[in-house]
């Protein structure tokens, strides 16, 4: 908006009041809702929860004394917290690479026309569309220990002898596999979503003249098409990075962190300790662990969401 | 030749893969839901096929005994407020960043977008805090309030992205017929995007609906809880899973999600790329 | 060598034919245009020619070998698309230096080509920029380099200057020409611009609908057109077109003349002119107007060059206008075909 309308418009525009009139008085009204809430309800907790950190406050005692980094040492040094860094980071990376192979296959299916590839569409989303909650105790009804489907299939085409069947939620490294598979279900669809846009997105004309410039299948694809569209590819990977690594729905649905933290990650210890437990203050040491990442994805992010080819 | 059917088998062969994993947890869900419990729980019957007749007693379990009704309404409530609020505020941020242009504007813009970045998992403590001093704990007027925190940030970059699009033409033409600012913005650009906004009402609509962790943190009492978290958790009677009743909760619940984004696909490919590609 | 033969090309979209049986002949060496409205064909023929799309039926013929099934990395061919299809996220160097990759070449002979080309179009200092550092000309110009440096049989180009704005079109232009000229390769260029394709060809091919309408050098073309849309589709404004009985009588506005040549001892048509509306644009006047005798409505033109000293010409009034009879061309008036003689004068 600039202040060229208030030159053209006629002298009735100009008797409408003031501040409907002026620019940028309108533009910064326009934007205050919405920063303002912004900053009450995610800058101002943000601040709140580092200050926690730094203080030994407990939902029992409601009481506040500064302990300093107390918080944190104490964090780094369980056995627990370290165990669920490292389970969050197998989780994360494991189950955004699988969803990145699985994505980009779905897309280069989507791509072919043929008969039905509507409804396969349709079908492929779905993991995507439906809620955590729902979609993970469906998992979990999969797996079950008695009951599980999968565990049916192995034992009837006797390549688990029966009664002898995996312990899919039960066990330490199954339990992990699952949660890496449930993850990874969950989070194709939006992959294959992601490619499919960016592959329509590049200009015909540049295919083709990598094609005239005799350049084959496998050239032009990762010589050409690739760092095309890396931005977007590059931005829809971060958010699912970002998205797993701070997410506890999956685990504590599914195997509520165990057995034996396992499975336990960062996001369901924060919730554990802080809200379970009431430990306000560690509980937020441990979820004030996400920042770093946070920095350092922001970072790509930004460079990424700057330089768009196209 | 031998090329081409190796590339055919290659692509029926991900084509049913895929698939297979996609859509089978839902198959299941359905099975489950009109399946007896002695058809269900014996192990010596093939599960994929119905070995006694279907029934619908879980379904009317689900219905009769349990706060499932209740909880859909929640979920109403709770979409629609939400979708109320975000409107109000993320339409006219995005308008006014999308035409503000300039480098303070996109820098906004991006610091806006990035909140959503900011995980439930890090807020919800202090939010939790928040959410008692507001005296709204155990309600469904907490989510309500919280919410917003990721459906604005994301929506006011959608909507910035879709006002981009609308040519500063029509405005001007609207000025110079007589408007203000503002009445050019109601009159004229807001009817013009309203695929933009029914967008951002899906999303958020959506969004609120499969949002699971607040729930969980903020919410303890069943009249309260949303679907999704009652599905999850109030079904389960002491341990043991009902796993009908559970399974039919589910699909139930499940389908709106299935249509609506069915439905709403290209839009919601529209915004996400759309914004990100200006 | 370097011609291009097309024999009864054909090519079918479903039940439509995009080039419906075409024969053309490009001498090797030449500029040849291929003109047309949008749909007629002409950018089906130079893809098929590139190997992008294959023909139904038919033949091409590169040199002396028929390329039917081969890739265009086969064909000895080059092509610069609309746009230029510059690939983004490569310097200028690498831009150019792409096709030779594709072929294996060493790295220093790969480097040594790369500046060669760059050399001969003028762009050795562009080299470490990327596409979107660079104006549209010099955009124009990496896409030639990119072409050239493969040391094609057979340069295609597809509409490169409709994004361009008008005054770098005419530059754009004369740079493609005397590229064309220094390089000597054969070289089709696709265009709907008459202007242009006036002004680069050796010769044009008008498509229209898929079908060859006439091949010949752009004087052939203008002052001999094979039918009514070759005759309308060259120049601006079109020729005037009169229904004479059976016929169609045409002449250029430029030869509509307000003298009498009764006065060189030559017998001219003769018209009734009565002048609508005249535009003054600078270096002559356009007039529009009808012609009695011709339905109503029907509007026609006639170009005066402004250095031509004359009485005053005033909108609304009616005059007498001439045509020499060399300048009258004759249609049939269902086919559209031009016919060779005039019959009886060509005037009922």
């Amino acid at each position: 908006m600039s202040a060229d309308y208030a030159a053209i418009a006629p002298p009735s525009a100009r008797r409408v009041r003031w501040s409907l009139d002026h620019a940028d008085f309108l533009g910064s009204l326009l934007v205050a809702p919405a920063v303002l809430f912004i900053l009450c309800l995610v800058a101002v907790p943000f601040f709140l929860a580092i200050y926690y950190s730094l203080s030994a406050y407990n939902m029992g005692t409601l009481s506040f004394s500064f302990v300093g980094l107390d918080n944190f040492i104490a964090v780094t040094k369980s056995e627990i917290f370290r165990r669920s860094l490292a389970n969050t980071l197998l989780f994360t990376v494991a189950s955004n690479l699988i969803a990145l192979v699985l994505g980009k296959i779905a897309a280069l299916v989507l791509l072919r026309e043929f008969r039905g590839r509507m409804v396969v569409r349709c079908l492929l989303i779905l993991p995507w569309a439906v809620p955590v909650a729902l979609a993970a105790i469906t998992w979990r009804w999969m797996l079950d220990s008695m009951y599980s489907v999968i565990n049916w299939v192995l034992v009837h085409s006797h390549l688990v002898p029966a009664y002898v069947w995996p312990n899919w939620l039960g066990e330490e490294g199954l339990a992990m596999i699952s949660i890496i598979v449930i993850q990874a279900w969950r989070l194709f669809p939006f992959s294959a979503i992601i490619f499919l846009a960016g592959l329509t997105s590049v200009p015909k004309t540049i295919i083709d003249a990598a094609y005239v410039d005799g350049a084959g299948y496998w050239r032009r694809t990762f010589q050409i098409v690739l760092p095309v569209i890396l931005p977007i590819m590059m931005v829809a990977m971060l958010f699912g990075l970002v998205f797993t690594f701070t997410d506890m729905s999956v685990v504590y649905l599914v195997t509520k962190g165990g057995p034996t933290n396992s499975t336990q990650v960062l996001g369901s210890l924060a919730f554990q300790v802080g809200i379970l437990s009431g430990d306000v203050g560690r509980g937020a040491a441990i979820s004030l662990y996400f920042f770093p990442f946070l920095l350092v994805a922001t970072f790509f992010l930004l460079r990424y969401l700057r330089r768009r080819e196209i | 030749m031998l090329r081409k059917l190796f590339h055919e088998s290659g692509f029926v062969g991900a084509l049913i893969g895929l698939l297979l994993f996609a859509a089978f947890p839902f198959y299941w869900m359905v099975i489950t839901a009109f399946k007896r419990d002695s058809d269900l729980y014996n192990l010596d019957f093939n599960p994929f096929v119905f070995n006694e007749p279907p029934t619908l007693e879980h379904v009317n379990l689900l219905f009769t005994q349990t706060a499932f009704v209740r909880w859909v309404e929640n979920s109403l409530i709770i979409g629609l407020a939400v979708v109320a609020i975000t409107l109000v505020t993320a339409v006219p941020a995005g308008y006014s960043l999308a035409r503000m242009g300039g480098r303070k504007a996109e820098s906004l813009g991006i610091g806006i977008f990035l909140t959503y970045l900011v995980p439930p998992t890090l807020l919800f403590l202090p939010l939790a805090r928040v959410i008692s001093l507001a005296g709204l704990q155990d309600s469904l007027w907490s989510l309500v309030l919280v919410y917003p925190t990721f459906t604005i940030p994301f929506c006011t970059w959608l909507m910035m992205g879709f006002f981009k699009s609308v040519p500063r033409a029509i405005e001007e033409a609207a000025i110079v017929d007589g408007c203000s600012l503002l009445g050019a913005f109601v009159k004229v650009v807001l009817p013009v995007s309203l695929p933009g906004i029914l967008t951002v009402v899906i999303f958020t609509f959506t969004l609120t609906m499969q949002e699971f962790i607040y729930a969980l943190t903020f919410i303890s009492t069943e009249s309260q809880v949303p679907v999704t978290l009652g599905v999850a958790t109030d079904l389960v009677r002491g341990d043991i899973f009902y796993w009908g009743s559970l399974m039919a909760a589910a699909l139930i619940a499940s389908v709106p999600f299935a249509i609506l984004y069915n439905l709403f696909l290209d839009r919601f490919i529209m915004g996400i790329t759309g914004g990100a590609m200006k | 060598m370097g011609q291009v033969v097309a024999r009864r090309l054909r090519k079918e979209f479903g039940d439509v034919a995009a080039v419906d049986g075409i024969d053309l002949e490009v001498r090797d060496g030449e500029f040849m245009v291929f003109l047309g409205p949008s749909g007629c064909g002409k950018t089906t023929m130079l893809r098929m020619i590139a190997g992008l799309e294959q023909p139904t039926s038919g033949d091409i013929v590169i040199g002396s070998s028929v390329v039917n099934g081969l890739p265009p990395r086969s064909r000895g061919i080059a092509m610069v698309f609309q746009g230029y299809g510059l690939y983004p996220h490569l310097k200028v160097r690498d831009n150019i230096a792409f096709p030779l990759r594709t072929q294996g070449m060493a790295r220093a002979v790969i480097e040594m080509k790369v500046a060669w080309a760059a050399g001969i179009l003028g762009i050795t200092r562009l080299l470490d920029r990327k596409p979107r550092q660079l104006s549209g000309g010099e955009q124009q110009r990496v896409a030639l380099a990119r072409a050239l440096v493969r040391e094609p049989t057979v340069f295609l180009l597809d509409e490169p200057l409709s994004n361009l704005d008008a005054k770098l079109r005419t530059s754009a232009r004369n740079e493609i020409k005397e590229f064309q000229r220094d390089v000597g390769t054969t070289t089709i260029y696709v265009t709907h611009d008459q202007v242009e394709a006036m002004g680069l060809g050796d010769r044009i091919a008008v498509l229209e609908h898929g079908k060859l309408r006439q091949v010949g050098t752009p004087s052939q073309i203008y002052e001999d057109p094979a039918d009514t849309f070759v005759a309308t589709f060259l120049g601006a404004p079109p020729m005037n077109l009169l229904e004479r009985g059976e016929l169609i009588e045409g002449f250029r506005p430029e030869n509509f003349l307000h003298q009498d040549l009764q006065q060189k001892g030559i017998e001219p048509a003769r018209y009734s002119f009565k002048v609508q509306r005249i535009e003054y644009l600078g270096n002559e006047r356009v007039l529009y107007g009808f012609i009695e005798g011709q339905p109503d409505g029907h509007e026609y033109t006639a170009r005066i060059s402004s250095h031509v000293s004359e009485p005053v010409l005033r909108e609304g009034g009616t005059y007498p206008f001439t045509v020499h009879p060399k300048d009258l061309k004759y249609f049939d008036k269902s086919t559209g075909k031009r016919l060779a003689a005039a019959r009886n004068g060509g005037r009922a």
